[in-house]
């Protein structure tokens, strides 16, 4: 394909997939570790009573009070887990359950009350986010990248999940340590003096924080799938953390680019029409190389586990 | 109006929604119990989301069969086949690789939701329109039920609560203790299957009514706001069957007299206010009776401290304990012990005197661990211990004045 419609239509949704899907699956190796993975699932549910409210707030569809209020749900939902864990002695597992569907039931109620006819926002926009309307239109091809005032067109997602990105990485490599430690052995981490509560706070804002930027641009299911799968895929492939995050991102991007080159151009050459879902295919292949990590890894089984015929 | 909802005088569709509502909540409620009972709440998450493949497979394939594809018992079949596969992979997961049950469970969800989602958009380029039932199953639709959608969820509901009464017994001990059960012969994994299996069951049925994303809310508040109650599984069973019948009955009445008010989000958002009521009211275990209890320990502590403190004349600056001592009669307004407070605080000095012999003794090492401050020692030893322990202190001593 040659660069005049590449980069115009496809760069920027597949940079901005790849960046939303390691941006996801970095946080995602310690929460997978800490028994903590559904936490993605957990966010991506309560977004959307934020996303709403912050709608009926300010009455428009603008980013920054939709990202406000979608953290201030995020934020609501990890308060109210706690208390009802704390209060009533749930198992944390239900009481995730009980406020995470209670948030979205009444998030859809709130959208069915509110005249949204005007706008667009729906349950559905909520779910598979809208990666194929990404495009970089001012661009005409790779010179685009050098070129100033087209650079200025770029959708605004692209810089917002590059900055999180980043900001992922450095609260990764700033806190590797203690995060390493905390994560393997609480216990110990306490005795030499990290406070592991605070980091563990820290840990699950750093995902809200990346879930909610990546499901402005791409939608809830990648963001589950991504907080989980290529993380999960990393641990059946070694027993290093550093190997891990490395294969869990190569997993990552390798999901994000072979999910959207399907869903684009699959259909195509199977002889339909029109493109497929690109979040739902990204969430599909990262299944996949789940699936081939369980199947084969190297280090699929328990450590001492007996090997079962 | 509301009234008209309750007592089902509001319409027939109105009717239908509200008994398939209160069955499914009812059905949802007993077997989630099981689940929360199992500590495995959030596997039913993973369970409705596999649905949807299911159900877009299954109405392609009504669609090439020539059918209009909106035959809801063959959706149903495809939606429990696809759950099925993905329970068995999330099991598979679990048992064979090193994953955790909860990576297992958000993988399982997240794949099989993804790939539904692209057979979603398959079948919108299919024909224009024709999609128009699969959304309806996301967040559940009731405004066209009909009869025979109303008797598929009846029967479902029926045919799911009849199996838990069966296989109930086994279900309850492998949810309590499961390597009691296995030492027991019980073939737990099976057993364990089974339950899922029921909870598929529950979720298939639901799809209709609330959805596939709301019934894993169905499947955990009501039996979340059953155990608050009572500390019997039997009897969390039944609350949580009428916990969850009740949401769905008053749900379906409100949504049906408030207009925009979508039936499975309204029944969801009932339940959970059953689920606040409980945490904050229920005897026992909710935040009301822990505060009351708190208040209530305090109370002693104070009174048994300002006791001693009386007995051994040492001045009383605590304001909480005089007012206390004050309000029981013990002591005046200024501290000074009344004729009951004391005889009560020289009682309370020699049960002191009692412990502390009790607790330099061997021999009553297990009476000695129950010492808290404040037990009484009557409840732990005989008359004869304590008239035993009596002679070694000594005869009674005068109060200070």
């Amino acid at each position: 394909m040659s660069g005049e419609d590449f980069v115009p239509l496809s760069l920027t949704p597949l940079l901005i997939g790849t960046f939303a899907a390691i941006a996801c699956a970095l946080p995602g190796n310690f929460l997978v570790l800490r028994k903590q993975a559904l936490i993605g699932d957990a966010i991506s549910h309560v977004v959307l009573p934020g996303i709403v409210v912050a709608f009926i707030l300010t009455g428009t569809i603008s980013t920054w009070p939709m990202m406000l209020g979608a953290a201030g749900a995020a934020i609501v939902s990890v308060v109210m887990i706690e208390a009802i864990r704390r209060l009533g002695q749930i198992e944390p597992g239900a009481a995730m359950g009980v406020v995470f569907t209670t948030m979205f039931a009444g998030g859809v109620l709130l959208l069915e009350q509110t005249d949204t006819s005007s706008v667009h926002l729906d349950v559905e926009h909520a779910l598979y986010g809208n990666l194929e309307s990404l495009i970089w239109l001012d661009a005409v091809g790779w010179s685009s990248l050098l070129d100033l005032t087209a650079l200025a067109g770029l959708p605004p997602e692209l810089p917002r999940i590059a900055l999180t990105l980043v900001g992922v990485i450095l609260f990764i490599w700033v806190f590797w340590r203690p995060l390493k430690i905390s994560t393997f052995d609480e216990g110990f981490a306490q005795t030499i003096g990290i406070r592991t509560g605070a980091l563990g706070m820290a840990l699950v804002i750093v995902a809200a924080i990346s879930a909610v930027a990546s499901f402005d641009a791409v939608g809830s299911i990648i963001v589950i799938a991504m907080f989980i799968c290529p993380p999960a895929a990393a641990r059946m492939m070694t027993n290093g953390l550093e190997a891990q995050i490395a294969w869990s991102v190569v997993f990552a991007g390798a999901s994000a680019v072979s999910g959207y080159v399907l869903a684009g151009y699959g259909p195509l050459w199977l002889g339909a029409a029109d493109a497929v879902s690109a979040a739902g295919m990204i969430a599909t292949m990262s299944g996949l190389i789940l699936a081939i990590a369980a199947l084969w890894g190297p280090y699929r089984t328990r450590t001492g586990a007996p090997q079962e015929a | 109006m509301f009234w008209e909802a309750l007592t089902l005088q509001l319409g027939y569709n109105a009717t239908l929604v509200a008994i398939g509502a209160t069955l499914l909540g009812v059905s949802a409620g007993v077997t989630g119990t099981f689940l929360f009972l199992r500590k495995r709440a959030l596997v039913s998450d993973a369970i409705s989301h596999a649905t949807l493949p299911g159900v877009c497979l299954a109405f392609m394939m009504l669609v090439f069969l020539g059918g209009d594809g909106r035959n809801l018992i063959g959706l149903l079949a495809g939606s429990a086949i696809s759950a099925w596969i993905g329970l068995l992979c999330m099991n598979w997961l679990t048992r064979r690789t090193r994953l955790a049950e909860d990576a297992a469970i958000g993988a399982v969800l997240s794949v099989f939701f993804g790939f539904g989602i692209v057979l979603l958009t398959v079948i919108q380029t299919m024909g224009v329109g024709r999609q128009a039932g699969l959304e309806g199953f996301l967040l559940g639709s009731t405004a066209g039920m009909l009869w025979a959608d109303a008797l598929i969820i009846a029967i479902g509901g029926a045919a799911t609560l009849l199996m838990v009464m069966i296989i109930r017994r086994p279900m309850t001990i492998v949810a309590f203790d499961a390597d009691y059960a296995a030492a027991q012969g019980l073939p737990v994994h099976r057993i364990d299957l089974a339950m899922m299996g029921l909870v598929m069951a529950v979720t298939v049925v639901g799809l209709k009514i609330v959805g596939l994303i709301l019934i894993v809310a169905l499947l955990i508040i009501p039996a979340v706001t059953a155990r608050f109650w009572t500390e019997r599984s039997d009897r969390v069973v039944m609350l949580a069957g009428l916990a969850g019948g009740l949401a769905g009955y008053l749900g379906a009445a409100l949504s049906a007299v408030t207009p925009n008010l979508p039936t499975g989000p309204i029944i969801v958002l009932v339940s959970f206010g059953f689920f606040a009521l409980s945490l904050l009211f229920a005897p026992g275990r909710g935040v009301l009776a822990a505060v009351l209890q708190h208040l209530k320990f305090q109370r002693r502590v104070h009174i048994r401290q300002g006791l001693l403190a009386l007995a051994q004349g040492q001045k009383i600056y605590e304001p909480l304990t005089l007012r206390l001592l004050a309000r029981a009669g013990l002591a005046r307004a200024d501290g000074v012990a009344t004729e009951a407070g004391k005889a009560l605080a020289a009682k309370a000095l020699r049960d002191e005197k009692r412990w502390e012999v009790i607790r330099a003794d061997q021999a009553h090492e297990a009476t000695a661990a129950l010492y808290d401050g404040l037990r009484d020692i009557e409840t732990v030893l005989t008359r004869d211990q304590i008239a035993e322990i009596d002679r070694r202190i000594g005869g009674p001593q005068e109060v200070p004045a």
